[in-house]
């Protein structure tokens, strides 16, 4: 009975949070003062972003590397978006709060500003829960709710909580910069090895211009003793952020990574290209779970986050495991396929995802699983789901090679209709190259039904609410997929960005 | 409690008039039943007091408690008091049955200013309603109406007709689709559900229903008004001798 409970507290949370229905809540800006490098892009500008980041030589030639391959690529067009034109001159490729310039030593020396910031976005910065645990001895089942954190604001890290509990257990958290400087041989063996510098136009960009980001290693045979937690913020206008967050998880290991994103509202776009690479050696786990809210643009789709994202994990030895879930709320532009490369025997990964567009947002996400080793499995549990004008469309690969023996596929999409201006569209790939392999793939398309409406409201739930019961409903699966505290902000989420999408 | 005056309604997208100048008043504390003929309007009437959509209230008024229904969203109209027991329940995917309740009770007893139930004290209520209704735990757990059987759908209604605690309930043919054990064991609980606060129509194409659920009074609808009404006698004559005498002493028949 335990677990219903939970669940009650769960829709409770969704219940209030539709009650208390806002526009997007995010919305505010940090007045803060910046530090900007000139706009635009250059071999000037990826030298600047190596130097303010003190980097090391090998650096800097892997960044020019990418920048050189950069300038002679295309953007892809074969998404289904619409996609605006981008000055990439126009940008600024970083911006960093001026507080930050001299790194700070502790939290304690971060601008108040900046932590005032987090904290407005329900982020314990501060370790406010280890404070809390001190002072509150009640709370004794605090210890399993610690999650510790790594806040990028704009192009730089500004903190990660709890590093000394996690050192004692030999588990590094640190920025990716901090991790160029402080453990270069994990970062020189292991960056680009899982998303190429060649990789793709947005992931060469990011290989170039990447300012912050957040770096894990889990070692041999540890269980990560607590969440780990990005959230990420763009806060100065016109500037694109580009982080790039690289995860080894050791061999027998296991770690759940959380992201968290949102930005402030403006009638410019911005633009976020971010870079994502888990390595999962031998019997390790990983769970990496996304919560993605950038601004989705205004009612008229003025504005809003054009977010290409690279994810990638490489199950690299035998019986590795991962598995993605994302609740893409978000963004005017989305194009993301999470993807699991099984090259390990006995490997396995797993994708849910949630996705809503509503007004004028544009979503093109899915996943790609790359059965190469034999025995591999793989699940896909797609949730899309479109209101207003918007166009959602599921994108996924499932490649079985002729060495991935007895291989295993299960894809299940399922597209919700909120209204008749909006779509959905499934394209699906599938390539199986040995005959001993198996590839499902069932997909639903249904609209939100004005009898299950009419059926909550003639109950005594408002219109809005029975919306968002509706889908949550829905999307259900994938909702169970995710750590407790995030299923709790994703329902909310789920209705806040369908508000408006009924009557 | 219920009051329609001379409710007239048509089919929105369509030139199809259903109800011609309806009459009916429900006293508190009373059950009345509505018997009559398919296509006698008796569901869109339950419809358009519920609030549904697609239907365009030409004329009349329906008020409940003194206050009119027809100017109200389907939800006020719930946290008024009325409650429409769905001839075909509804299947709500992925949200558990709790939830739905929850949801709901908590929705109307805010809407009336009224404190929400904790997760707890909710949870106390609803396993000692469904104790009460025989309904078992498995049922309250999963997704509303999915994979209920016909009875199953029905006694789900009931239940939550005991959780909102409504002043004016109506059964949408509840019989429809049941077996005999099945009927009693609803009737079972609509009568437990019998209050001196509370009324009831019963929309019902059989009078064996009304053996289970004793009526103050019948009414026999056709061409979308009611043509005559009278005790539980009533119903006993038209399950012998059809509805084909009350329609021609109105002058219709019962091919119409």
């Amino acid at each position: 009975m335990q677990d219903a409970d939970i669940r009650e507290g769960v829709d409770r949370e969704t219940v209030e949070t539709v009650q208390n229905m806002g526009s997007y809540k995010y919305g505010w800006e940090t007045e803060i003062e910046m530090e900007y490098a000139p706009k635009g892009i250059s071999e000037e500008i990826v030298r600047l972003i190596s130097k303010k980041n003190d980097e090391p030589e090998w650096m800097l030639d892997w960044r020019l590397q990418a920048y050189a391959r950069w300038v002679g690529m295309t953007e892809p067009d074969w998404a289904l978006l619409d996609l605006p034109k981008i000055d990439y001159q126009d940008l600024y490729y970083y911006a960093r709060p001026k507080s930050m310039v001299e790194k700070p030593k502790s939290l304690d020396e971060v601008d108040p500003k900046l932590l005032a910031t987090y904290e407005k976005l329900g982020i314990p910065l501060k370790e406010q829960m280890i404070l809390a645990g001190v002072e509150g001895a009640e709370n004794i089942n605090l210890e399993e709710r610690q999650v510790a954190v790594d806040a990028v604001f704009d192009s730089v890290s500004v903190g990660t909580t709890f590093k000394a509990k996690l050192a004692e257990a030999g588990v590094i958290f640190c920025s990716i910069s901090e991790a160029i400087k402080e453990h270069p041989e994990l970062v020189q063996k292991y960056l680009g090895s899982v998303v190429p510098q060649t990789d793709n136009y947005f992931a060469t960009l990011n290989s170039a211009v990447f300012s912050d980001g957040s770096f894990v290693y889990v070692p041999p045979g540890t269980r990560c003793p607590m969440e780990l937690s990005t959230y990420f913020r763009i806060n100065a206008e016109n500037t694109g952020q580009f982080e790039r967050t690289l995860i080894i998880c050791d061999r027998g290991a296991y770690v759940s990574y959380l992201e968290g994103c949102t930005a402030p509202k403006r009638d410019t776009a911005q633009l976020h290209a971010a870079v994502v690479e888990i390595v999962v050696l031998e019997d390790a786990e990983v769970k990496y779970s996304t919560v993605q809210n950038w601004f989705p643009g205004d009612e008229e789709g003025k504005g809003g986050i054009y977010n290409f994202v690279t994810k990638r994990a490489d199950c690299r030895e035998a019986r590795a495991k991962v598995m993605w879930t994302q609740v893409e709320t978000g963004s005017a532009i989305t194009w993301k396929y999470p993807s699991c490369i099984l090259r390990g025997d006995e490997s396995s990964g797993e994708f849910y995802s949630i996705a809503i567009a509503n007004n004028f947002q544009q979503a093109d996400t899915g996943t790609k699983m790359v059965h190469l080793g034999k025995n591999t499995r793989s699940r896909i549990v797609s949730k899309g789901i479109s209101a207003g004008q918007a166009q959602n469309t599921y994108r996924g690969l499932v490649s079985m090679h002729p060495r991935a023996k007895n291989s295993r596929n299960y894809t299940q999409c399922d597209s919700l209709l909120i209204g008749d201006k909006c779509g959905a569209h499934t394209v699906p790939y599938i390539e199986v190259k040995n005959n001993s392999s198996r590839v499902e793939h069932e997909a639903t398309t249904s609209k939100v039904d004005d009898d299950q409406l009419f059926y909550c409201r003639a109950r005594g739930v408002g219109e809005e609410e029975a919306v968002a019961l509706v889908v949550n409903g829905f999307c259900r699966d994938v909702l169970q997929a995710l750590p407790m505290e995030f299923a709790m902000e994703a329902q909310s989420l789920v209705a806040i960005s369908l508000e408006g999408s009924v009557g | 409690m219920l009051e329609i005056k001379n409710l007239h309604v048509k089919l929105q997208d369509e030139d199809k008039v259903i109800l011609k100048g309806m009459n009916l008043t429900v006293e508190t504390g009373k059950v009345h039943a509505i018997m009559g003929p398919n296509g006698s309007g008796k569901s869109t009437m339950s419809y358009v007091l519920s609030g549904r959509d697609g239907y365009e209230v030409t004329e009349g008024s329906a008020t409940l408690g003194g206050k009119e229904l027809l100017d109200m969203e389907p939800e006020e109209r719930a946290a008024a008091g009325l409650f429409l027991a769905f001839q075909y329940p509804v299947e709500i995917p992925g949200v558990g049955n709790m939830t739905f309740l929850r949801t709901a009770l908590n929705a109307q007893r805010k809407a009336r200013g009224e404190e929400e139930l904790s997760a707890g004290e909710f949870l106390k209520l609803v396993r000692e309603k469904a104790k009460t209704l025989k309904i078992d735990a498995d049922m309250l757990k999963r997704p509303v109406n999915v994979g209920f059987s016909g009875g199953e759908k029905k006694r789900n209604e009931i239940l939550q007709m005991a959780m909102l605690e409504p002043k004016m309930c109506i059964l949408d043919e509840t019989d429809s689709g049941l077996d005999v054990d099945a009927m009693r064991l609803v009737a079972d609980g609509v009568n437990a559900l019998r209050a001196p606060d509370r009324s009831f129509l019963v929309i019902t194409h059989y009078q064996r229903l009304l053996d289970h659920i004793k009526p103050d009074v019948v009414h026999i609808m056709a061409d979308g008004r009611i043509l005559q009404t009278g005790g539980p006698e009533l119903a006993l004559e038209v399950e012998n001798n059809g509805y084909a005498e009350i329609l021609a002493a109105h002058g219709l028949t019962e091919a119409k």
